[in-house]
């Protein structure tokens, strides 16, 4: 096995040097009642070439093959990736170094996570950003449960219907052992959350909204952290689309205390689902109750600017079971990724890129409501939006696939209210041609 | 003394992203629009985030230039104890790239993914047989979120039978997050002090165990490197007083093939894939902590899970006593697909040889070293063992100093001052993938520090002498946080 480079030789002499006789013994303070019965029951090694060929046949299971558009966002977004992000985080020293517990050795990592939380906390307009926690559905979780801290002694969340499904099934996982109350938040005609029973709910620690929302829909977050704030709760944000804040107005101008999302847009391919990038900010009262690592700057001996892990206290290892999160690593490399895209954009960039994932939008939307389908929501939306048809839909989605699209997400499995209806999304990556097939087949 | 492998090298200074580049650069493609200009709603619009903008030759050398203060395990011996620093292979990256792979959305319908899914359904399967145990969930997305939802099942099964425990027992050999995943979980631990030898006795179990406590989280082999022998009859009083018995294991990299989980009463036990299976650490994740669990737990698992009828694969989400969903689609896949090419080009044998060898290279180790650092625990260790540095108490020369030392001899230090139970620690795990040769330098370029150490302790209070930069202020930045640029 060439990961092992042993010679039997060499393992002979070892076995002298500590003075045990086989291989077997270096487990004699393995009792027998713990010890396999069997060998473990796995599928003969294979070479590199053989596993080559097997990743292609597992490639081939695939019925949506990569030359597929598949206009669903749904928290898993289509982005072109340019060639250097690859390529600069693969770099070994990247790739194969651990969590930056000593500085000396790993400024690379830290700077290029220093960067990320700078370009992150800019983009959401918020004052510290953490180098990341899991996924964007874990981060709201956290963000929740750091809104509790803060708030001390209040038992109660509120949480907006329109936040992605998935993320709201994962913080009633994190809440299901606790004694604090989940209440949800209905959304409007107009696809935005309802946030006139807030009033009502007394015992209010946090409200949390996503924007744009499950539906594609902008919030007005102005007006919700006006009401949160008003209740004396805290307001978090969601997102799971960041390249919106290159077009809309950032949470933390609207007035958001923690805002957390999904990064995978910035750089990172859908692989399925995972690993993503929970990005997650806070304004600069709360860092001290924030989960996660942090980066910060500091000088060295010299007076050398270097930068550091730091308020550990905060954190498991230091505090235990007080601990602000039971987090230990987080998702460096994919917080490194969405750095370099964030900085391959550049100002100029994103606000390029985020006005043409609109105007496709804003292109389909029309051509659909002439073809006859209906915009359920009327709220402005981003690069995602939900549509109604005249006539079921399911038919003309198969002629879609069979060319080769897949088009759209349908709502009943998330929303019993919504079933027959269908999230779409386009990217920078759907081209005119794309959305003209689909809208021909509304038509037909 | 020798050639050390370490030198100042030509490395480059390089500013902040943002004290550079010049307004208008780009360093991606953005195709001409196809379609009109929208009118946006004053309303929602925002003016775009400061970002400094940069070319793409800005940006190569920029990443590169970062690339080059860092040191992997590409890079050198990175001996970090409990960490499992081992050589991950190139080609288990290039399958995770596979374009169909890589590009297949999350929430496409079973038919349309089942390629994904049929890998993800082989590596439960792996899984639960290199463990002994019968289910595995693939959702949670690093070890301390496989013990989360360990805890979250701890809670789940105490609540199906009507039972509220509020306690957990929690050694003080186990992981530093073992603790405070509990207490996610309203679970409060009581600490297991650890015998004389290192592992904990059954004795001292049987009297804090009480029908308010959930059970034992035991991290097995401990982290001073040594198998719980007692773990049966621990497993044992922890039963009979209805409790559940959770294993982490983080450290399965040192008895795959020799133990089996379940033989030895474990409920629950997380894995690490970035550990035991080679999967990068990417300078802190993402990594991947599968959780496996016996028969009768199998309902509490996270949902959806793949499960296979006749030849077709799909997600089961349907399962009243599941704990729910703890990632927001299905675990770091990328990672886990890195981590089936690895058991697939491995096999069980060299599986087997793996914990063999690292079992072998950590003995070593500490047989070379034990006459030159104070050893605490004499007795054989599996893939780690733990020394103190109480034999340079009288140089003034502390853990730190070495470690800090180590680095201008081309190594990463090890762990340092973790576990809690030894002061002054330096957790040496060298792994599998270290060869002799290796193993041979690193312990004469150790032995050459503790002689300095002896003989010119100043160098190692300086140390170290040729990285990039020096010992960093840490107290200020923890007392002045400066968290953005």
């Amino acid at each position: 096995m060439r990961f092992l480079p042993h010679t039997d030789e060499e393992i002979k002499s070892m076995l002298q040097a500590v003075r045990v006789a086989s291989l077997e013994d270096l487990f004699s303070q393995v009792p027998p009642d713990c010890r396999r019965d069997a060998a473990m029951d796995l599928p003969a090694p294979i070479t590199e070439w053989e596993l080559n060929e097997q990743a292609g046949a597992i490639a081939g299971m695939m019925e949506v093959q990569p030359d597929f558009k598949v206009l669903i966002g749904a928290g898993s977004y289509d982005h072109n990736i340019p060639s250097i992000i690859p390529a600069l985080t693969s770099r070994s020293e990247f790739m194969t170094a651990y969590t930056p517990y000593q500085p000396e050795m790993a400024q690379g990592t830290l700077q290029g996570i220093f960067e990320y939380q700078t370009l992150t906390a800019r983009l959401l307009g918020m004052d510290a950003a953490n180098a990341s926690i899991y996924d964007g559905a874990s981060a709201l979780a956290e963000a929740l449960l750091m809104g509790i801290r803060i708030s001390k002694k209040k038992k109660k969340v509120a949480v907006s219907k329109a936040i992605h499904p998935h993320y709201r099934q994962v913080v009633t996982t994190y809440f299901q052992p606790t004694d604090f109350e989940v209440v949800e938040l209905p959304y409007l005609a107009d696809g935005r959350t309802d946030f006139s029973g807030l009033a009502e709910l007394d015992d209010l620690a946090v409200v949390a909204v996503q924007s744009p929302n499950f539906f594609g829909v902008v919030e007005d977050l102005s007006a919700a952290a006006a009401a949160t704030h008003e209740a004396q709760a805290i307001f978090i944000t969601s997102f799971t689309e960041p390249l919106a804040y290159g077009l809309v107005k950032n949470p933390g101008s609207c007035g958001a205390d923690i805002v957390c999302g999904e990064g995978q847009s910035f750089g990172i391919p859908r692989s399925f689902g995972g690993p993503g990038l929970g990005m997650f900010t806070c304004l600069e009262k709360y860092i001290r109750s924030m989960p996660g690592r942090l980066v910060g700057q500091t000088t060295d001996l010299d007076g050398k600017r270097g930068y550091v892990l730091t308020l550990a206290t905060r954190e498991q290892h230091i505090r235990r079971e007080k601990a602000t999160s039971n987090i230990c690593s987080n998702q460096g490399l994919c917080a490194m990724t969405a750095g370099i895209y964030m900085a391959s954009l550049g100002g100029t960039g994103i606000r390029e890129l985020a006005r043409l994932n609109y105007d496709k939008a804003e292109y389909f939307k029309a051509e659909l409501t002439k073809a006859g389908a209906g915009i359920v929501f009327s709220s402005p939306t981003f690069n995602e939006f939900v549509v109604e048809f005249a006539k079921p839909f399911k038919s003309a989605a198969d002629r879609l696939r069979k060319k080769k699209i897949i088009a759209g997400l349908e709502l009943g499995k998330y929303y019993q209210e919504l079933a027959g209806k269908y999230l779409f999304c386009v990217t920078e990556t759907v081209s005119r041609k794309v959305m003209d097939a689909v809208v021909r087949e509304v038509k037909r | 003394m020798r050639d050390v492998f370490a030198t100042g090298g030509m490395i480059l200074n390089e500013s902040l992203l943002w004290e550079k580049g010049k307004k208008g650069r780009k360093a991606m493609d953005i195709a001409e629009s196809d379609v009109p200009a929208a009118v946006v709603d004053p309303e929602i619009a925002g003016s775009g985030p400061d970002f400094p903008d940069l070319g793409e030759v800005d940006i190569v050398r920029h990443y590169t230039r970062l690339s080059q203060w860092n040191f992997g395990v590409d890079t050198g011996m990175y001996p970090l104890g409990s960490c499992t620093m081992k050589y991950n292979p190139k080609i288990n990256d290039k399958i995770a790239a596979t374009p169909a792979l890589a590009s297949a959305h999350p929430m496409l319908s079973d038919d349309l993914c089942q390629g994904t899914l049929f890998m993800m359904y082989e590596l439960q399967r792996f899984l639960a047989e290199i463990t002994g145990l019968d289910a595995v969930s693939l959702q949670p997305a690093a070890g301390a979120h496989g013990e989360l939802t360990g805890m979250l099942i701890f809670s789940a099964y105490h609540k199906s039978r009507g039972s509220r425990r509020t306690k957990i027992l929690i050694p003080d050999t186990a992981h530093g997050t073992n603790p405070a995943s509990a207490a996610l979980c309203g679970l409060y631990p009581v600490p297991v002090k650890s015998g004389p030898d290192g592992v904990i006795d059954p004795k001292v179990v049987a009297d804090l165990m009480d029908t308010e406590t959930a059970g034992i989280m035991v991290t097995n082999p401990n982290t001073l490197g040594l198998f719980e022998e007692n773990i049966t009859e621990i497993a044992e009083i922890i039963h009979k007083r209805g409790g559940l018995v959770y294993a982490d294991g983080a450290n399965m990299n040192a008895v795959m093939g020799i133990v089996d989980m379940k033989k030895c009463g474990v409920d629950i036990l997380h894995l690490n894939l970035h550990k035991t299976f080679s999967t990068p650490h990417g300078g802190g994740g993402p990594g991947a902590g599968p959780v496996c669990v016996v028969r009768r737990l199998e309902k509490f698992l996270p949902v959806p899970r793949v499960v296979k009828k006749r030849r077709t694969y799909s997600l089961e989400a349907d399962q009243p006593y599941s704990v729910g969903r703890i990632h927001a689609f299905h675990g770091n896949f990328g990672i886990l697909v890195r981590a089936y090419s690895y058991i697939r080009l491995m096999g069980a044998e060299n599986l087997k040889r793996v914990s063999q060898l690292a079992v072998l290279n950590a003995n070593y180790i500490k047989e070379k070293l034990k006459d030159d650092l104070h050893l605490p625990y004499d007795r054989p260790c599996m893939h780690e063992c733990v020394f103190s540095d109480q034999n340079q108490h009288d140089a003034k020369v502390s853990t730190l100093d070495m470690a800090k030392r180590l680095m201008d001899y081309g190594y990463h230090p090890p762990t340092i001052y973790f576990p809690l139970v030894v002061g002054g620690a330096i957790m040496i795990e060298p792994t599998e993938t270290e060869s002799k040769d290796e193993l041979d330098l690193f312990i004469e370029a150790f032995k050459e520090i503790v002689c300095e150490a002896k003989e010119n302790p100043d160098i190692l209070h300086q140390a170290p002498h040729i990285t990039k930069v020096k010992r960093l202020d840490e107290t200020t930045a923890a007392r002045h946080p400066c968290l953005t640029g």
